[in-house]
C-alpha cells in the first residue's frame, strides 16, 4: 500500500497549515515549541563597560566565573536519569539548568565586554558569542577551577562537590551584587537567590549521608576527601581577580574565605565530620585551573559537549 | 493602535510552562513602550536558566503582530525577579489550578544564613484546603516549583518558591 505525496500547493489546505501560520511573519517562530533561532540573553541589556573599567580584565573575569558554572554544569548535569531517586534526579538537573543559566549570561557578558575573547567562526555562522565560547574553546582557553571539572564519583561525592562550589560562590555572588559593572551586579543578584537553595540543598544532604548508615557516611568521606585538595583553588585570588577586586568590579575570593569558613564549619559539625587533613593539589609551575592548566578529564569531558557543535559550526538548529 | 493597546496584548499573554497565569502576573513583563514606530517588550526572567524565555520573546512577537504591531523584545535582568512579584490574580489562578502560591520571599543583605533543617513552610493543600502537607523535594518539574504531597487527601502538588 502506497501514499500519494501531499501536494503543497493544494488548495484544499492540510493538517500543517495551521503550524505556517505565521510563517510570513519576519522573526516570528512561533510555531515552533521553543523557536528556531538564537536568542541573545542581553538583548536591549547596556553593556557598555563602565568608564576606567578594564574591558579585558572584567571579560577575563567573567570567563572564570561562567566557566565554573558551564563545567560544573555539565558535570551535574550527567546524573540525568541516574540519580539514586527521581527527586533527586530532579534536583540536580534543576542545579545543573541555573548553573548553565548563569554560565549563559556571564559568557555573553565577557564577549560584550571584550569581543576579543570569542573563537573565531566561518563566516554566516548563525553561532552567538557565548554558545563560541562555550562549544569551540579548547581546554586551555577554560578559567574554572579544577574542583569543578574532575569526573563525577557517586551521589555523595557531587553532594559534597556542590557543596564546596556551591558556598563559595554564593559568597562572591552576594558580593558581586555591589558589582561597579551592572551587568555583572545583576547577574549575581540573580545568582544569589539560586545558590542559596544549591547550598542548602547540598549541606542537608551532607548532613543525612554524614548522619545515615554506615554506608553512607564512608562515601561521603570518602567524597569529601577526594575533593578536598581541589578546593582551596576555588579560594585562591588569582592576580585577574585581585585586578578586577581593586577596581570595584569583582570579588577576591580570598576575601571570602572566613565566610566560607564558618558556613562550611557548621556543616561539619552539625555532621560530624572532620575537615579532612590533606593539602592542595599543586599547579604546575604556579599555574592552575584559572589559568587554563586543567586535569585530563576536561579534555575528555569538552569532547563530548563540544562534538555535535564542532561538526556543525555553521549549524541552525 | 496605541502604546496602551500594545500594553494590553502583551499583558494577556500567557506564561509557557503556567499557562494558568500570564506574563503580567507573573510578574516577568517588565515594561510595553514605543521606540521609533515599533513596540519594545521588556520581560525578565524568574531564573537564570529559565528554558522558556524564547517561547515568551515569540509569543508576544506573534500575538503583536497579529495584533498589528511590529515589536521586538528586550530582557531586563536588574532587579533580578522575585516570587513577590506574583499578582493576587495570579495567585487566585494558581490556587484555582491546583498550584501553592509562594510565600513571602526571604530578604537580602548580610551573609545567607545556612538553612540545614528542611524548609518549613505554612502551607495548605490547593485540593482540599488540609495544613497536613509535606515536602517531597525542594526541585520540582520547572525551575520555580517545589515538589509537595498533601498527607489528608493524599494528592502531590507543586508549590511555587520563595525567591
Amino acid at each position: 500500500m502506497s501514499h500519494s505525496t501531499p501536494d503543497p500547493n493544494a488548495t484544499g489546505g492540510n493538517v500543517y497549515d495551521g503550524l505556517l501560520e505565521h510563517h510570513d511573519v519576519v522573526g516570528d517562530d512561533s510555531q515552533w515549541a521553543f523557536g528556531t533561532d538564537f536568542e541573545d540573553p542581553l538583548a536591549g541589556v547596556d553593556t557598555t563597560v563602565p568608564e576606567d573599567v578594564d574591558a579585558a580584565a572584567l571579560a577575563a573575569y567573567c570567563l572564570m566565573l561562567g566557566d565554573d558554572a558551564l563545567v560544573l554544569s555539565h558535570r551535574v548535569s550527567e546524573w540525568c536519569s541516574n540519580a539514586p531517586d527521581l527527586e533527586e534526579d530532579i534536583a540536580l538537573a534543576n542545579i545543573a539548568l541555573d548553573l548553565l543559566g548563569q554560565a549563559r549570561l556571564l559568557l555573553a557578558r565577557a564577549a560584550a565586554a571584550d569581543p576579543g575573547v570569542v573563537p573565531a567562526l566561518p563566516e554566516g555562522s548563525p553561532v552567538p558569542p557565548e554558545d563560541a565560547l562555550a562549544f569551540f574553546r579548547d581546554a586551555d582557553g577554560f578559567r574554572n577551577v579544577r574542583l569543578a571539572e574532575v569526573p563525577n564519583g557517586d551521589f555523595a561525592h557531587t553532594v559534597a562537590r556542590v557543596l564546596l562550589v556551591a558556598t563559595a560562590r554564593l559568597a562572591v555572588f552576594d558580593r558581586l551584587r555591589d558589582s561597579r559593572d551592572p551587568v555583572l551586579a545583576a547577574i549575581a543578584a540573580k545568582g544569589v537567590k539560586e545558590l542559596t537553595y544549591h547550598r542548602d540543598y547540598a549541606a542537608r544532604w551532607f548532613l543525612t549521608l554524614a548522619q545515615g548508615t554506615e554506608e553512607s557516611r564512608r562515601r561521603l568521606l570518602g567524597g569529601l576527601a577526594e575533593l578536598w585538595p581541589l578546593f582551596p583553588e576555588l579560594l585562591t585570588t588569582h592576580p585577574v581577580e585581585a585586578a578586577v577586586a581593586a577596581a570595584g568590579v569583582g570579588v577576591a575570593p580570598a576575601d571570602v574565605g572566613d565566610e566560607v569558613e564558618v558556613v562550611l564549619e557548621q556543616v561539619l559539625a552539625v555532621s560530624g565530620v572532620e575537615r579532612p587533613d590533606a593539602a592542595a593539589l599543586a599547579g604546575v609551575q604556579g599555574r592552575t585551573g584559572r589559568d587554563g592548566l586543567h586535569t585530563e578529564a576536561l579534555s575528555r569531558m569538552l569532547a563530548e559537549m563540544q562534538v555535535v557543535a564542532r561538526a556543525h559550526p555553521t549549524g541552525r538548529w | 493602535m496605541t502604546a496602551a493597546t500594545a500594553r494590553e496584548v502583551a499583558a494577556s499573554v500567557t506564561d509557557p510552562e503556567m499557562p494558568m497565569l500570564t506574563l503580567e502576573d507573573l510578574g516577568v513583563l517588565r515594561g510595553v513602550r514605543e521606540d521609533d514606530g515599533q513596540v519594545v517588550v521588556t520581560i525578565t526572567p524568574t531564573y537564570s536558566g529559565c528554558p522558556a524565555m524564547a517561547t515568551m520573546r515569540d509569543d508576544l512577537v506573534h500575538r503583536l503582530s497579529d495584533a498589528g504591531f511590529d515589536a521586538r523584545v528586550e530582557v531586563a535582568l536588574s532587579p533580578a525577579w522575585s516570587s513577590d512579584w506574583i499578582t493576587e490574580r495570579g495567585r487566585r489562578a494558581l490556587r484555582e489550578h491546583g498550584l501553592s502560591a509562594p510565600g513571602p520571599a526571604p530578604r537580602a543583605g548580610g551573609p545567607i544564613a545556612l538553612t540545614l533543617a528542611p524548609v518549613r513552610r505554612r502551607l495548605s493543600c490547593p485540593r482540599c484546603g488540609s495544613g497536613q502537607v509535606e515536602l517531597t523535594s525542594e526541585f520540582g518539574p520547572a525551575a520555580c516549583r517545589a515538589l509537595y504531597r498533601c498527607t489528608s487527601c493524599l494528592e502531590p502538588f507543586e508549590h511555587v518558591k520563595e525567591i
